[in-house]
């Protein structure tokens, strides 16, 4: 695309009161603008405000969910808020990719020794939300051995929420295309501010791997005698996980 | 502008212009505070006059609910009032440390093989990182390759620690960051971490040792951003792996670890013993952190540095070898960085929730926002890093009371590696972890900007998303200007006149590979994958045989995305750059078939042209190179030597996004190994 002119702009513009008052402003100030001056007043309301929290209100949302087991839970404050966590959107029509990934999942859940709803939790989120009722979710689960929580939701909120954890394309076209959702996994350990993506795709042992490292590496060092308290486990266990499914039967 | 589908070319344009005229505006001297102050654009960017000026950032239409208009994004960031009014910082000198130095007595002096003892003062964690993994020592690996052939001359000490009362600017308005860095390797507190980290400087056939420890504090002060597990890359030295710095081998907090480097040229143990081949000599390199997954958010928050190495022709001093610019008053290291500044705090911020790519909305050179420099009537040689994330830059010089006026100057070498001779250019296209030498002549820059005193190095390259650049390049005076030069008086200069095409090094030869391997660089149902495969330290995907050579075919069939990719171990050397127009168009989501991507794709070469004997292939590009940027719809092919050395390394996108999203594989060399996999 052609590149607009400052003069053409001003023409497309219609040339309106503000514009001109800005060109004219403008070729004035060019050169004083490469002066030193004193720094003007402090100018921007700073809060002061923790990372963590930051985070929170832009990428954890306290939208409510549907477990498979039809209960109703808040996102925040019952999933993701003092935990480690691993998150994956999915959909129970999937062909595609997602039962590779819930496949290997539960591979990694096995590798990693009984973590799983324990200090660990995994939540698979549907992309389907208007198609996948819990009992859907629930049968999914059940067909896969997966014994962890699925969550279903209203469609505004699964789509709020999807966002928000990053989960978009910038083209429509591919944006609409559930399957692109679908591929990479979320591993995050919310009170420590600490966040990474593996690929769904990978090897099991590399992702239980990528997991453990991701929850235990903070634990690991000490400087000064400095160590990172577990700040993570020290809560207590949520009402709503003791109610995660153990896995089926037939997977062992 | 890139190929876009007719459904978005609309909103497209209103976006580019939007974004084009807010530039005008501010690149014609108004800062955004000051546009705001006079009500004509918003807290997010908005210019109010209608028609086309109403996209708030250059970001993409999401529906996100108001609470995320306050987002960690592009348009969003506090402004300094004013720019070019701090100076721009030079990093001091790493020095060097006796081997009785406390540092380097910790745990034990520096060995052969991992100091895998336990440090019960650190939870038992063995004393050294090296040769572990997850923190248990993996015996008998990672011991130095050449260790008692190359006894070490120079040893240092770097101490990772954080910095809280980092300045990126003078101005007030702007607060205190919080950082992490390299400092001096001093104990002391008051020996603070800086970014850029300190110059390290090395000389070729004097071995080198560096200890470096980990003092980050713990994860959860770490500001939103950043794990406090360390490796430190060496771009691009020669090195073995247990010294590369290679993203599976990080260390904790508390633990040391022993980067040894043979200070050969590659060919040393080969096809050029004992020293290597003088020919393969790497004169501007830079360390940064590599941990697997965390490598963008851990360089954002300051861990890079420039590491130089001097031999007997390119010596620092102008009136010796090829006399180029004496180190360090007139050969300058310039690290570009954009970053976002949070709008809630007015800290560095980065956003760990997305895998596309950052670009930043505040320009950084060597830590300052948008510094100046003092410099005399005369020739300097300026090292140019592109410090990522994610942007693309093509600089120009530029006179900002005269735009227009063409100014060129010279490209001397590519990653650190000289040219066989000067390039004289216009301009030049720096994609991430890529370094270009310059030489700015200015007493030549002073005839031809006449009265004028300052001449600016300008990003033209318009980008929109961390997807890669469109294939614009914006009018003269229009880009972002990352540092001013104030010219001064003339001084003295021995340096030599570019123009004379004095001889550097030789190419090294292009010989028959033994294989072509192919590699593809693509997305797949959100995952970045190389040949439809991620990351994983558990899995070395190929073997080369170690002292042969292949040519690597590396594909990016995408026309939406860019990925500069960085092979490690040695340089290597592009023999051609196809553009495979239309050939992909129906992976890419868009039905239409591509005629021209217009514009500046791909890239024409600065004014010095494309290669006659290698299609393609700019002629700043006829070089060795650690990193190449693989256009859109592109294959390029390149060889590569495989000497020395036997271990693992990586190659991946240096789009730090992209890297830490999976967009990596290893590969080993091993000898009397024959694998011959041309898709692995």
């Amino acid at each position: 695309m052609a590149k607009i002119t400052r003069r053409k702009w001003l023409v497309a513009a219609g040339t309106t009161t503000a514009a001109v008052g800005v060109a004219t402003l403008a070729g004035k100030t060019r050169l004083k603008a490469q002066e030193a001056t004193p720094a003007s007043k402090h100018n921007y309301n700073y809060k002061n405000v923790s990372p963590r929290e930051l985070i929170q209100r832009r990428h954890l949302p306290n939208v409510e969910l549907i477990t498979q087991d039809s209960e109703k839970v808040r996102f925040y404050d019952d999933l993701i808020k003092d935990k480690r966590v691993v998150i994956q959107f999915m959909f129970a029509q999937c062909k595609d990719v997602c039962p590779i990934i819930t496949h290997n999942l539960v591979k990694v859940q096995r590798l990693l020794k009984g973590r799983v709803g324990k200090d660990i939790f995994f939540y698979s989120i549907t992309l389907s939300p208007e198609e996948d009722k819990p009992k859907d979710l629930k049968e999914f689960a059940k067909h896969h051995g997966a014994g962890w929580t699925f969550l279903t939701g209203k469609p505004e909120d699964i789509l709020h929420l999807r966002k928000s954890l990053g989960f978009f394309y910038n083209k429509p076209k591919e944006d609409a295309d559930r399957n692109n959702h679908s591929g990479m996994i979320m591993i995050g350990t919310e009170p420590l501010t600490r966040w990474a993506h593996c690929p769904g795709g990978s090897k099991p042992e590399w992702i239980a791997t990528v997991i453990r490292m991701e929850m235990d590496a903070p634990l690991k060092g000490s400087v000064n005698g400095v160590t990172q308290p577990d700040v993570a486990f020290s809560t207590k266990r949520p009402v709503k996980e003791s109610k995660q499914a153990m896995p089926a039967g037939h997977m062992h | 502008m890139t190929f876009i589908s007719k459904r978005n070319k609309r909103w497209e344009r209103e976006k580019q212009q939007a974004l084009d005229n807010r530039l005008e505006l501010v690149k014609e001297g108004f800062t955004r505070r000051a546009l705001i102050s006079m009500g004509l654009m918003t807290g997010a960017g908005v210019l109010i006059p209608k028609v086309g000026l109403t996209h708030p950032s250059v970001g993409p239409p999401q529906d996100f609910s108001s609470s995320t208009r306050t987002q960690c994004d592009f348009g969003n960031s506090p402004q300094p009032a004013q720019v070019f009014v701090d100076p721009m910082p030079i990093p001091p000198e790493l020095p060097s440390r006796p081997l009785t130095d406390p540092g380097l007595q910790f745990g034990a002096p520096p060995q052969i093989c991992p100091n895998t003892a336990p440090n019960p003062a650190n939870n038992n964690l063995p004393f050294e990182g090296r040769g572990q993994f997850e923190g248990l020592p993996r015996p008998g690996t990672d011991c130095f390759q050449f260790f008692t052939q190359y006894p070490v001359q120079k040893y240092y000490v770097e101490r990772i620690r954080a910095n809280s009362n980092f300045r990126i600017c003078s101005d007030t308005n702007i607060p205190n960051q919080l950082i992490w860095g390299f400092n001096l390797g001093g104990s002391a507190s008051t020996d603070v971490a800086t970014f850029p980290g300190p110059t390290i400087v090395s000389r070729y056939q004097e071995p080198w040792l560096i200890r470096r420890f980990n003092e980050l504090p713990t994860q959860s002060q770490n500001g939103g951003f950043g794990v406090p597990e360390m490796s430190t890359h060496l771009h691009n030295f020669h090195t073995a792996p247990e010294s590369d710095g290679g993203p599976c081998r990080w260390f904790f907090r508390g633990q040391y670890f022993d980067y040894y480097f043979t200070a050969q040229q590659a060919g040393f143990a080969s096809t050029h013993a004992p020293n290597g081949d003088i020919n393969e000599s790497l004169s501007t390199l830079w360390y940064h952190d590599h941990r697997i997954d965390h490598t963008a958010e851990n360089t954002y928050k300051g861990l890079e540095g420039f590491h130089l190495i001097f031999n007997q022709f390119d010596t620092g001093n102008e009136t010796t070898g090829f006399r180029l610019p004496s180190y360090p008053q007139f050969d300058i290291p310039i690290i570009l960085n954009d970053k976002l500044l949070d709008p809630s705090t007015g800290k560095i911020c980065f956003d760990t929730f997305d895998f596309k790519g950052l670009i930043g909305d505040v320009q950084l050179a060597n830590g300052k926002i948008q510094p100046y420099l003092d410099v005399n009537k005369r020739r300097y040689r300026f090292r140019v890093l592109n410090g990522g994330p994610s942007r693309f830059y093509e600089l120009f010089l530029t006179d900002p009371l005269s735009p227009s006026t063409v100014i060129p100057f010279w490209v001397i070498a590519n990653d650190g590696n000289l040219l066989p001779t000067p390039k004289q250019v216009t301009s030049f296209r720096i994609s991430v972890a890529e370094r270009y030498d310059i030489i700015i002549d200015f007493n030549q820059v002073k005839s031809l900007i006449g009265s004028h005193t300052k001449v600016r190095l300008e990003n033209r390259m318009i980008q929109d998303d961390g997807q890669g650049p469109t294939c614009d390049v914006a009018a003269p005076g229009t880009g972002i200007y990352c540092v001013e030069f104030r010219i001064g008086s003339a001084v003295t200069d021995n340096s030599v006149n570019p123009a004379t095409q004095p001889s550097f090094y030789t190419l090294p030869s292009v010989i028959t590979p033994r294989i072509t391997r192919h590699f593809e660089f693509d997305r797949d149902n959100g995952q970045w994958v190389i040949n439809g495969e991620f990351a994983d330290c558990g899995d070395l995907r190929f073997t080369v045989t170690q002292n042969t050579a292949e040519n690597w075919v590396l594909t990016n069939p995408r026309d939406d995305w860019q990925h500069p990719i960085h092979i490690h171990l040695e340089e290597h050397q592009i023999l051609s750059r196809v553009d495979n127009n239309g050939r992909y168009d129906s992976r890419s989501g868009d039905s239409r078939t591509r005629t021209s991507f217009g514009g500046n794709c791909p890239w024409p070469g600065g004014g010095a042209g494309i290669s006659t004997t290698r299609p393609g292939v700019p002629n700043v590009e006829v070089s060795r190179k650690d990193v190449t940027t693989l256009q859109f719809d592109e294959d390029a092919t390149v060889f590569f030597r495989f000497r020395d050395f036997r271990g693992d390394w990586p190659m991946h996108c240096h789009n730090t996004v992209h890297e830490d999203h999976a967009m990596m594989l290893l590969f080993q060399v091993q000898p009397n190994v024959i694998d011959n996999n041309t898709e692995p």
